[in-house]
């Protein structure tokens, strides 16, 4: 049983917002994705991995900023882990 | 040498603001890059002592030196630094042909949250770049995010990222921060990429052509929206870009659009 996994970075906490950033881990081998590889996203929508069989299984957190750093900026926020098995 | 006529205006200083580099494409002479590249075959160019003016950095006829004294070049650097940077450390960057990884996504050095000074590296392509040669990838408006060297190698695409390709001769001018790496090299062709980091020894105020510090285009670059960037985060993007702005011009009253007011406002209130 192998693992493939999809990153995907959205413009909201919604499951359903716009794909921002993404990034692929094939661990069955067939393919090798790497940093900067493509322009395109692989999905419009997180919702629109989950109708092509992706398994959302981690999701980030909402988490307050911490006080006296309310507008500085950092990691892209909007992080869902998916999968495919086989 | 007088750089006066190739001083940055304030719109392209607000464009480097907003996205974090000044591109200028197929400045440097041919015969320049002719040499250069048997030059980087041969190995790194001489260590130059952290700090060193850089006028004091190179020898005369160098290929740094004379990379440097291009008026265009010049006058962008002294635009972005003042006068009298320092050099903090060159280096050539090679990627081998079919070398097989990329870099992950990083910033340079540590994490640097300086917002009222900034490093510049400077980034110089000797040969033509296409797609496959592996030419850096950078994240135009990274680079007030704050996050530490590679920790944001879990990024290996983002909407309106930028692959490089470009013509011999071209010279990159990036802010510190910028998130960016060298990509896989799928062709042929050893890709060589020479990088100098500066340093500033004066204040960064005003150090370039401000004739047009009114242009209502100062604003409008200062507030694009970067494709890869969260909606809201976006808004604190522009914030942020107002903060830096500020101590540019030093003009603690700059604002667009009312958002660095609107949240400092607190009527009869000290702290």
């Amino acid at each position: 049983m192998k693992q493939q996994v999809l990153v995907l970075y959205l413009n909201t906490s919604a499951l359903d917002a716009e794909v921002l950033a993404w990034a692929n881990y094939d661990g069955t081998g067939r393919t090798n994705p790497t940093t900067g590889d493509g322009d395109v996203p692989p999905y419009e929508t997180g919702v629109d991995a989950l109708k092509d069989g992706w398994r959302l299984f981690q999701a980030s957190q909402l988490i307050p900023p911490y006080p006296g750093h309310e507008y500085d900026t950092s990691f892209l926020k909007h992080e869902f882990w998916f999968e495919k098995i086989e | 040498m007088t750089t006066t006529k190739y001083l940055l205006t304030s719109v392209e200083m607000a464009r480097f603001v907003a996205n974090g580099f000044h591109r200028l494409d197929a400045v440097v002479p041919a015969e320049l890059n002719e040499r250069a590249i048997p030059a980087f075959d041969a190995g790194q160019q001489p260590g130059v002592a952290y700090g060193t003016p850089v006028k004091d950095a190179f020898p005369e006829g160098s290929i740094s030196r004379e990379l440097l004294d291009l008026p265009v070049v010049a006058g962008a650097l002294q635009s972005l630094l003042g006068s009298d940077p320092t050099v903090d450390h060159h280096h050539v960057h090679v990627r081998e042909p079919h070398e097989g990884g990329a870099q992950p996504l990083h910033g340079d050095a540590i994490i640097d949250t300086r917002i009222d000074a900034f490093d510049v590296q400077l980034m110089y392509y000797p040969q033509e770049v296409t797609t496959d040669m592996g030419g850096t990838l950078s994240v135009p408006g990274s680079h007030l995010r704050r996050t530490n060297e590679s920790d944001t190698g879990r990024y290996q695409n983002l909407r309106g990222q930028t692959r490089l390709t470009c013509p011999p001769g071209t010279v990159v001018l990036l802010h510190h921060g910028i998130w960016h790496g060298g990509r896989r090299n799928d062709s042929d062709i050893r890709r060589y990429m020479y990088k100098i980091r500066f340093n500033p020894t004066v204040p960064q105020v005003r150090t370039w052509d401000v004739a047009d510090l009114g242009d209502p285009d100062v604003a409008r670059e200062l507030s694009v929206f970067h494709p890869w960037s969260e909606h809201a985060t976006a808004r604190l993007e522009v914030y942020n870009r107002i903060k830096m702005w500020r101590a540019l011009t030093n003009d603690a009253s700059f604002d667009i659009d009312y958002w660095a007011t609107r949240v400092a406002n607190r009527p009869g209130r000290a702290a």
